[in-house]
């Protein structure tokens, strides 16, 4: 009877296509919010994700994120590395400072500045000049959305295309001349202000005065180190806050997803998704059963049992939600692979997957419940009614 | 005749059946008292609305009757169960159903072969056997077209070869030869005699069609909910 039940379902093609779409659509929403909702989560931890040595971030204990600046007392930096089983660690400057353009305008980039020594936490990927030239006066890296975006020389003729910002061009931050010395691919940051790398020392100047100018120190363990052990050690000895950089990513998410709008907001557009799923292939896989209601009365009279009836409207639900969902999670992936290289944020990992299958699975078989009762309710004797 | 007419095919005994309650209630079957025998061809006939269709509803077990008692081959269909009942149904009854129901997304070969494949015959030998089923009702080249791309009787035809493709004890049929010119109606008559005449079959035929009557062991005239006479046929000795 699994063949019949596939042929009356296919057999009515407008309803089919209709359920399949309802179904598409909905795993597309799901998937493709979900995924862009991961993908700018993501985006707040760009910069521990980039700033890929260290195991442990150390801050102030009233830090809640990897923006929130709470700067240290410079001596912070000896305290922790003389704590047992730190293997090395390093000052980082963490600031926003307005760069001024050549057109008078300013812009605010987050400015890191690295150990003047080690340049421990440059950027992941350079794309010209080296981290090294980071070490000529007055020398700055930076990236390159921010290069060819926000920090852009409006073009001379007017309406023409603005000029990206190159190698050799200088700017001003803070009052202070910077020469670009190097271009880098950084993770985009969720406010996606231009990101500029120069050193630590020189991240101090461009700084306005303050008493303290340490945001963060970090540290690589020994290897064999337990990293939650480490940390322990290293709050027991400064009073300072000491956690290890996943967690600090998962932090930050967390802050974000309490703090602000976003998941709210997200989650209407996912939970719109499943509704008009549930609304456009539960109400068109309803109809489809209704209307086929004397066939089923036909099969009934006929000898067929309600077990199989029952079996048989699954398969018809199973075999539509798995069409919709292959198309829609298609659908969100190829989205993706379009956006791959546009300004959204975009992450499908198994997990968002796995939760739309499971809504999918949960819109079918609502759909198929309330049409199997009138199944099961319905009196063979409709069949002899002309 | 046949030598086994004196075994009951069905039994009807002071069967009611009311529709609805209080002030709309329709009384459709009053009391009916019938008898089929086995190996025998009964026609039921009698103005619209006499109950014909309920009767057979509740002979064919898909319908329950109010009171009386109903058998059918010595098996009490009221009181047998549902899933039994439900399976008895495909195993021993044939159906030719007023409006034919046949599923549209079939092919004339798969509607025909519906009742096997209820009882898991599997799908090449069904369609197999189907096939050959509506060579017999006259239909054999039209195996693979869908119920939309057939004439009404033709449609008819389907919808009696699946009737017949299990070899049912029972089969029931409703009109099963309005939409039939007179020559298919005949053939498709004989088809359905050829099948009583078989051992320990029975056929209960509602009809409107005076040219059939010739084809019947007896005539049963239904009127108001009740069994009026029972006849023998024009064309046969009297039992
Ligand atoms: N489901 C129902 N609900 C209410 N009344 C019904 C129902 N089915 C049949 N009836 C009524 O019961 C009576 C008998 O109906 P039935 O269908 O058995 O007549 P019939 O002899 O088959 O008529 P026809 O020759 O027109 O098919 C009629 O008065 C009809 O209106
Ligand atoms: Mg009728």
């Amino acid at each position: 009877m699994n063949f019949v039940a596939i042929k009356m379902l296919i057999g009515d093609r407008a309803k089919y296509l209709g359920i399949i779409f309802g179904l598409t659509f909905a795993s597309l929403l799901i998937t493709q919010q979900m995924s862009i909702f991961v993908g700018l989560m993501t985006r707040t931890y760009s910069a521990v994700t980039d700033l890929g040595q260290p195991d442990i971030w150390v801050m102030d204990e009233k830090v809640q994120f990897i923006d929130d600046l709470k700067p240290l007392q410079s001596t912070e930096l000896y305290r922790v590395r003389g704590v047992e089983g730190v293997q090395w660690a390093m000052p980082l400057y963490k600031g926003l400072l307005k760069a001024r353009l050549s057109n008078g305008n300013f812009q605010t980039c987050n400015v890191f500045g690295l150990d003047d020594a080690t340049l421990m936490g440059g950027p992941p990927e350079m794309i010209e000049g080296t981290l090294d030239d980071l070490r000529r006066s007055e020398s700055v890296i930076v990236d390159i959305n921010g290069a060819y975006g926000k920090l852009a020389k409006p073009s001379a003729i007017p309406g023409g295309k603005p000029e990206p910002l190159k190698v050799g061009d200088t700017l001003e931050l803070n009052d202070h001349r910077a020469v670009v010395v190097g271009l880098c691919k950084v993770g985009r940051t969720f406010q996606s202000q231009p990101v500029v790398y120069t050193t630590f020392s020189r991240a101090t100047t461009y700084a306005p005065r303050e008493r303290k100018l340490l945001t963060f120190v970090l540290v690589r363990a020994k290897a064999g180190q337990d990293l939650n052990e480490l940390c322990d050690r290293i709050q027991a000895s400064t009073g300072l806050l000491a956690i290890p950089a996943d967690e600090f990513k998962w932090n930050t998410v967390k802050y974000f997803m309490k703090y602000t709008g976003i998941p709210i907001n997200f989650g209407m557009a996912v939970l719109l998704g499943f509704l008009v799923g549930i609304a456009i292939a539960g109400q068109t896989f309803y109809n489809f059963t209704i209307e086929n209601l004397k066939q089923f009365g036909a099969l009934k009279a006929m000898g067929t049992g309600n077990f199989t009836l029952l079996r048989m409207i699954l398969l018809q639900a199973l075999l539509v939600g798995t069409i919709g969902y292959g198309l829609g999670v298609g659908a969100a992936s190829l989205f993706g692979l379009i956006s791959r290289n546009s300004e959204l944020a975009f992450r499908m990992p198994w997990q968002i997957l796995a939760i739309t299958a499971a809504a999918v699975t949960f819109i079918c078989m609502v759909s198929a419940l309330i049409s199997i009762r009138k199944v099961i309710k319905l009196e063979p004797a409709i069949v002899f009614k002309s | 005749m046949t030598n086994t007419a004196t075994k009951l095919a069905v039994s009807c005994r002071g069967v009611t059946k009311t529709y609805g309650t209080g002030t709309s209630a329709v009384q459709a079957l009053r009391g009916v008292d019938l008898d089929v025998n086995a190996g025998e061809l009964l026609m039921l006939v009698g103005p619209s609305g006499c109950g014909k269709t309920t009767l057979i509803s509740v002979i064919a077990g898909i319908l329950d009757q109010d009171e009386g008692d109903v058998h059918v081959f010595g098996h009490d269909m009221k009181h047998m169960g549902q899933r039994a009942r439900t399976a008895y149904r495909g195993k021993s009854i044939g159906f030719v159903f007023q409006a034919y129901n046949l599923l549209p997304a079939l092919t004339a070969a798969e509607n025909v072969a519906v009742p096997l494949f209820i009882l898991g015959v599997p799908r090449r030998e069904a369609i197999e056997r189907a096939r050959a089923v509506l060579t017999s009702v006259g239909i054999g080249e039209r195996a693979k077209s869908l119920p939309a791309q057939l004439s009404g009787g033709q449609q008819q035809r389907v919808a009696i070869a699946r009737a017949l493709i299990h070899e049912p004890k029972l089969i029931v049929c409703d009109e099963p030869t309005s939409a039939l010119d007179q020559d298919t109606g005949h053939k498709i008559m004989e088809i359905l005699r050829d099948v009583a005449l078989a051992q320990d079959r029975a056929l209960v035929i509602v009809t409107h069609d005076s040219r059939t009557f010739e084809f019947a062991d007896r005539i049963a005239r239904m009127n108001d909910g009740l069994i009026a006479r029972v006849d023998a046929s024009p064309g046969r000795p009297t039992s």
